[in-house]
Formats: C-alpha cells, structure tokens, sequence
C-alpha cells in the first residue's frame, strides 16, 4: 500500500511518501521533505508533500491511504497537517489514519528499552508519554512542566528531551518511518479510521468579560 | 464552456464554502460587461456561539471550529450543487485580511484540494470578495464602482476599477470597524452578542433624534473618507452612565436609535461624498452591517438624491461565506490571471489592492 505521512506538530514540517508491505507490515520510505522551521508549517507542506510524492515517482491519485500525527503540539502548526490531511482524503477519497505524534518519534527510536518521549510545548511545559521496553504505551500524553516529570531511568527521546536530561537522544521530531510504523497495524485492518481529532490537551486562553467599565472620570 | 471554481473562505468566525459556475458570454450578447458567474452552493458553519459570552471572536476558538468544519462543509456544498470534486476546476481561498490561525486553517486545507485535484489555486483578498458577491445577484460591475463594506471586522471605502486586479482604498476606521461598535455599545445597553440585529431592532421603538450622539472624523481637517466609531461608543457609554448617576431609567430604544443613526449618518454621508468627489455612478454595500435596516434606507435614499445606482446583495451573501471568495475567484480565472504558488500563506494584513497573491 503507498501511504502519504503529514506531521506539524512540532517545529518540523515533514511529509513523506511510504510503501507499506501489507502481509508483512514492513515500511519503506520512498521519498521524505523535512524543514525544521516553527513558522512554516501552512507554507511548505503542500509543497513539500508535492515534492516528495515526485521524487518517489507517484501521483497524489496512487495514494491508498494518509497517515497525519494529531499531536499534542502547539495549534496554530498542528492544524495545517490536520486539515491538508482531512482535504487530501476527502478529494482522494482515500481513509485518513490519526497517530498520535509521540508514538511516531517512539516507533522511529525502535523498541528494547523503555522511553520517555519529550516534545516542546511552550510556556516552558512539554508534551510527553512513557513507553514500555516492547513499545507499548504507559503514560500520556500529557502536558506537564518538567520538573512534574518522573524520567524512571526511562531513555529521553524527542526535541524537549533535554529539558528534561542532559543525555536525550534522537530522534527530536516525528519521521515519516516513524509515522507508518505507529499507523501500520490500523492501516492495514483496513478499518474505519478513527475521526482526525487534534490532541490539543490544553483549553484555549480566553476570558469572559468582568463588569462593563466605567468611561466617565477617567482623566485623560 | 464553463467552469466550476470552489471558494473557502476561514478569515473570522464562519467556515464557508462555495461553489459557483463560470460561463463564457455568448459573442452574441453585445451588452455584457463581464464574465457570467451563477451561484451553485453556499454552505456555511459559524462558531459565533461559541464566541458569544466572551463578547468577541476568540482566535484560538474560532481556528478550532474551522478544522472541524472544513471538509464536512465542503461536503455539504459539493452535495447542494449536486456536483463532486472531479467538477471543480479551480480553488479560491481566502488569503487574507484576517485572523493567521484562521486563515491558515483555510489556506492549507485549500492547497491539499488543488494538489490532489490538480487545479490552479487563488489566494484571494477577502474584502474584493465582498464586492464580486454583488455580481452573483445583480451581474457584472460598472467600471468603475464605488463599494462601502461594514462588518463586525472592516469599515473600508473602495474605489473598484476592476473586481479582478485594480482596487484602491479611499478610506478605512481609523479604530473600531463599525460592526464592532454595534457589539459594545449592544454590551453596554445590555443586548447579546452580536450586536447588531437586537440592536436594529430595539431602534425601530426609538427615537432617533432622542440623542445628538457625535459623527466621528467629520471635522473640517478631519481625513474625508475615514471613519472613527470609538468616541461614538464612549459617548453612548457616557450618556448612560450619566442617565444612572441622576436615577433614571435608560431608554434603550431611543439609545439604540439615536446611535445607530449615528452610524448609518456618517457612512452613507462619506460614501456619497467619495462617489461624488470620483464621479462614480454605482455603489455596492456588502458586509454583516450592510444588513441593517437603517444603513440600508439611508443609502437608498441618499443615493437616489445623488442619482447613484445602489447594489445591496442580500444578507445572506454579505456576511462572511464561501460564496464571495467562489465568486472572486471566477472573475480571477475570466480575466486570465496568474494562480498563485503553493507556498504562499495567510496575511492577516493583506492590503485590498492585492486582490491575488502572487
Ligand atoms: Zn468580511
């Protein structure tokens, strides 16, 4: 099956393009456009999905499916992988497959030992979930400051790593490999996908209005 | 031939899409003054609720209900206009001025349509869509015309040689659009949000002499063309704060009166004035506010003293939807213009004399 892989929810702005062996489950990446820049995201990733699905040799319309990390990471990013992910479905009218955007970095770093993976949140938190040494997911994800954060001799994985250790490792951002191992096993059931809901994990900021303010006395 | 361009508009609080049909004139048809552009769907999906007991639009709110939105609206338009994308053969998205998280909900989701599809992609200036809405009910604009767009987010005066490719501001609210007015002063006499339909209606009981409410930016020196709405809102609050300091009781619709025709005064006067002073034969009036019946009667009359041809598309098509970017959109691919690249993004600040981005 060829697969698209979409993930903005962090600085990086990746797509790739992907043959998943669907006996087997084995994934190839055949192509992948990655630029790590925060701002970017709504600008580059048509072009870089384009881009990619040309270099592998295939039409948008040869795609079977579109695997999109849903976060957690920082709206305003988050939601241009989404909705390009939500576009290209309905006008391929091929299934979109949510991952969270954690498992993908956790799938890419492989399996043997347990994991923390660490994303930058902002406002000086991270997003994180912990992973058994087989892969499975224990805790998160979850938006927490670091210092909330029980490591438990887990290795620290993901671009906020190093907020919470001085030893993280690669990988920092979600990769196209990483993005079709996490989805491979609902790709392949060849189920109704889940609905694309972002994880967004924090309520918007917004105040209701306190009393009507006074104009008159105010000296000007 | 004809042609299907899908317009998506995601610049505030409504998520919209639109379809329309552009036809080729028939050579034979000497009197056309432009390309015919029918309405084929207009689907929309408003988040205001949700912004209502904050009393505004609240960005992050608002960028959240365009993701969900997005693809079931284009779903329902696509089923309105019994057509499928394979039909459409072009994109128009809205590209600013707007909200940047909003716009970028709507731009990205319009890249990933013309990619898989195929098609040319425009990113479009939302207030020019505005204007090209008229033409869907009334055809093609005189050239030039004259267009005055009230909303709850613009207050502009628009010189419009060509809907397409030449605008030109003449003036705009130096602080609050006059939509935004109509939302605080709703606060301070104690209507909901928005503003301006309970406030249209508490003014039909009132008086609209009741209270010589000021016309801002009417001075002598004062810019022609430029409106001012923020001392307007601070002295109905006076006026009301002072009413409760002498114990009376607030007349509501004689507030509501007297400050809106405050409003529909000054931007019917400067219109007019700014037709005049270009010489313009044909003003358009689109925007949530161009809705409100005292802004609406004023104009007719008004103009008609002027000999000014008045176009007022219906209220449906003056509030924010897909519809006007499709329609834009049209006159773009009739006049044979460049699209616009897939790596362009949302400008909160586009200038309406960029009416594509290229
Ligand atoms: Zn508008």
């Amino acid at each position: 099956m060829l697969l698209l892989a979409l993930d903005t929810s962090t600085p990086a702005v990746t797509a790739g393009l992907v043959a998943l062996d669907e006996t087997s489950g084995a994934v190839d990446v055949l192509a992948e456009r990655v630029t790590i820049n925060p701002r970017a995201h709504g600008e580059l990733l048509t072009p870089h999905l384009k881009d990619a699905a040309s270099t592998a040799g295939v039409a948008l319309s040869d795609l079977d499916a579109v695997v999109c990390g849903i976060g957690p990471g920082p709206f305003t990013g988050l939601r241009a992988g989404m909705v390009t992910a939500a576009s290209l479905a309905h006008a391929l009218d091929i299934p979109a497959y949510p991952v969270c955007s954690l498992d993908a970095i956790a799938a890419e770093a492989g399996t043997g030992t347990p994991l923390l993976v660490a994303t930058d949140a902002r406002r000086r938190e991270v997003y994180w979930a912990r992973y058994a040494a087989d892969g499975t997911r224990e805790a998160g994800p979850a938006v927490s400051p670091p210092a909330d954060i029980d490591i438990g001799g887990a290795r620290v994985v993901g671009q906020a790593g190093a907020m919470l250790t001085d030893t993280a490792n690669e990988p920092s951002y979600p990769t196209t490999n990483g993005l079709a191992r996490a989805a491979a096993s609902s790709v392949m059931a060849r189920g109704e996908p889940e609905p694309l809901t972002p994880l967004y994990l924090r309520r918007p900021d917004a105040a209701e209005p306190g009393e009507r303010k006074r104009v008159t006395e105010v000296s000007r | 031939m004809s042609r299907v361009i899908m317009g998506i508009e995601t610049s505030c609080d409504e998520t919209g899409v639109g379809l329309v049909r552009l036809s080729e004139n028939d050579a034979a048809d000497a009197t056309a003054t432009g390309p015919r552009v029918e309405l084929l769907a207009d689907e929309v999906a408003s988040s205001v609720e949700l912004h209502a007991r904050y009393g505004g639009v609240v960005p992050e709110v608002a960028s959240r209900a365009h993701l969900e939105a997005m693809a079931p609206t284009a779903r329902r338009a696509l089923a309105t206009a019994g057509l499928t994308l394979s039909d459409v053969d072009a994109i128009a998205v809205t590209a600013g001025p707007g909200l940047a998280g909003a716009l970028l909900v709507g731009v990205a989701a319009a890249k990933a349509y013309a990619a898989a599809l195929d098609v040319p992609l425009y990113g479009v200036n939302h207030l020019a869509g505005h204007v090209a809405v008229d033409t869907l009910e009334h055809g093609p604009l005189p050239r030039p015309c004259l267009a005055l767009l009230v909303s709850g987010g613009h207050t502009q005066l628009l010189r419009v040689d060509d809907v397409a490719s030449k605008i030109t501001e003449l003036g705009s609210t130096v602080d609050d659009a006059a939509g935004e007015a109509y939302d605080k002063v709703a606060r301070i006499v104690g209507l909901p949000y928005p503003g301006g339909p309970p406030i249209d209606k508490a003014a039909r009981e009132g008086d609209p002499e009741a209270i010589a409410f000021p016309r801002g930016m009417t001075g002598p020196r004062d810019a022609p063309f430029d409106f001012s709405f923020s001392g307007l809102k601070t002295a109905v609050a006076r006026w009301i704060e002072a009413a409760e300091r002498n114990g009376e009781s607030i007349p509501v619709p004689d507030v509501c009166a007297s400050f809106q025709e405050a409003v529909a005064d000054v931007l019917t006067m400067k219109a007019v004035a700014a037709a005049r002073e270009y010489g313009i034969g044909t003003m358009v009036i689109s925007g949530g506010v161009a809705a409100n019946s005292r802004l609406s009667a004023l104009a007719r009359e008004r103009c008609e003293a002027a000999g000014i041809e008045l176009r007022v598309p219906r209220p449906r098509l003056c509030t924010d939807n897909g519809a006007m970017i499709a329609a834009l959109g049209a006159h773009v691919v009739a006049a044979d213009l460049p699209a616009s690249p897939l790596d362009f993004s949302g400008t909160p600040a586009l200038p309406v004399s960029t009416v594509t981005v290229r």
